[in-house]
Formats: structure tokens, C-alpha cells, sequence
């Protein structure tokens, strides 16, 4: 399944983009993800450890599991206020 | 009033709109933009948000606040852009009975909202560098590891103290 992820701050800088595809077999987890970003982006990878994963609008855990339709966001911790 | 806004804070609009006959004590919290972080100069910072997911997070941690203090009303609003030295970055208003109550949910509100809103911050220092702010990670990036623990764990509604009403009534 191929898989748009939003990436926010730090890791949309180092991707060079706001948004990634990332190609995962079905049944794939939150872990698949972040593997397959290490892969792919080499840019990214030392930021991929860090990597907080949101699917929808919640936070998700290595053993998420993912679908397509499942809109991920990828973003380093956050630091507003 | 927007939780998330590109323009300034009206935070005398927003503590207006918590005030009622119902409340006897409203507090106010601003975050605003400092000059100075561990001896370098700060010229202004940048806020970006996922907003969907801030909106959300931001509805879920007022709801959370309600569930553990009987606060009458909840006000937050977050700036996004470009802000300026001294500029309001934040505001959370809360009104309640009693000022335990307010001072409490206020301090878990600022505290949840760094902690697990996706919000983040860029410092533009003053030597012309700027750097995303992220909490645990070395400022550079590319050799930075998770303080501890080989995953990021998920940012949880944190557990605040229990309320204070329930002992000093």
C-alpha cells in the first residue's frame, strides 16, 4: 500500500517536503513506517528514533497498525507555548 | 474565539470571555516571546502547527481539565507565524468557583498543551542561525538520539496532583 505522510518542522526540513510517500505491505505497523522512512530518506534518518507517528488526529505507538486510508503525520516532540 | 490564529492574541477579549456570575475566580496565563534562552539572543520565533491535530488535542486536554476540576469556563488560543520579542505566543483563561481550582486547571493546561500539542517552535537567533526547538533532542539534528529509551513514547495526558478543593473544603 503506499502511504502519504505529512512531516512537520525539523523532519519537513531535513526531507526537503512537506509530504513523503512511503510503499508498505499490507498489514504494516506504525514500526514498518519508521523503518521504511530510515530507508528511504537518508536525511531523515537520524531524526527517525525521535519520530513522534499520529494517524488521524491521535498519537500512535510502534504497534499501530497502519491501512490506507490511514492519514500519518510524522513530526519530531513538540515545543509550543 | 480561534484556538489557532496568524494574528495577534486579544488575551483581555479572551480572560473577558470566561468571566461570568457563576465564577469567583478567573486566571490568565500568556506565554510570550523572551530574549534570552541559556545566554543567546532570541531575535523572534516561528510557530507551526498540524492544525487538525492541534485543534483536536487542544479540545481533548480542555475536556480532560473539566473532567478533574469543576471549572466553569476554558479560553485557549495559540499564535502561529512569525512573532516578535515580547509578542503573547499563547493564552490559556479559565474561570471557576474558586481560585484552587482555577490556578490548577490553568498550570495543567499550559503544561499539557507543550507536552502534546503539535505545535512547534523556531528560534531566529541573533547571529542569524535558526534552529527548530524540539524537547530531548540536540539542537543540530543530525546526530541527536532520544534522551532515553530506544522509542519516543507517545505523549500521554499527564496525571496532575489531585485537586486541592476536596481537602481545604
Amino acid at each position: 500500500m503506499r502511504l502519504d505522510v505529512r512531516l512537520f518542522a525539523r523532519a519537513k526540513d531535513a526531507a526537503g517536503a512537506e509530504r513523503v510517500t512511503v510503499e508498505l505491505p499490507a498489514g504494516a505497523r506504525v514500526a514498518d513506517l519508521r523503518a521504511a522512512l530510515a530507508d528511504q530518506s537518508p536525511n531523515l534518518r537520524p531524526l527517525v528514533p525521535c519520530l513522534l507517528v499520529a494517524v488521524g488526529n491521535d498519537y500512535a505507538d510502534d504497534g499501530a497498525l497502519l491501512s490506507p486510508q490511514s492519514e500519518i503525520a510524522c513530526f519530531p516532540p513538540v515545543s509550543g507555548g | 474565539m480561534q484556538r489557532l490564529t496568524e494574528k495577534p492574541i486579544d488575551f483581555a477579549a479572551l480572560t473577558e470571555s470566561v468571566r461570568s456570575a457563576d465564577s469567583g475566580a478567573v486566571v490568565l496565563f500568556l506565554g510570550t516571546v523572551r530574549e534570552m534562552t541559556n545566554g543567546r539572543r532570541t531575535m523572534a520565533l516561528d510557530y507551526e502547527a498540524f492544525g487538525p491535530m492541534a485543534e483536536s488535542k487542544l479540545a481533548e486536554i480542555e475536556a480532560e481539565a473539566r473532567r478533574r476540576w469543576p471549572l466553569d469556563r476554558v479560553a485557549i488560543a495559540h499564535r502561529l507565524g512569525r512573532l516578535e520579542l515580547g509578542e503573547v505566543s499563547v493564552a490559556v483563561a479559565v474561570s471557576a468557583p474558586h481560585r484552587s481550582e482555577a490556578f490548577e486547571a490553568a498550570r495543567y493546561l499550559i503544561d499539557t498543551l507543550k507536552q502534546t500539542v503539535p505545535i512547534w517552535k523556531k528560534e531566529n537567533w541573533h547571529d542569524g542561525t535558526s534552529e527548530w526547538v524540539h524537547p530531548g533532542l540536540e539542537s543540530n539534528g543530525h546526530d541527536s538520539r532520544p534522551l532515553a529509551g530506544e522509542r519516543p513514547v507517545p505523549p500521554a495526558l499527564p496525571v496532575p496532583p489531585r485537586p486541592l478543593r476536596e481537602a481545604t473544603r
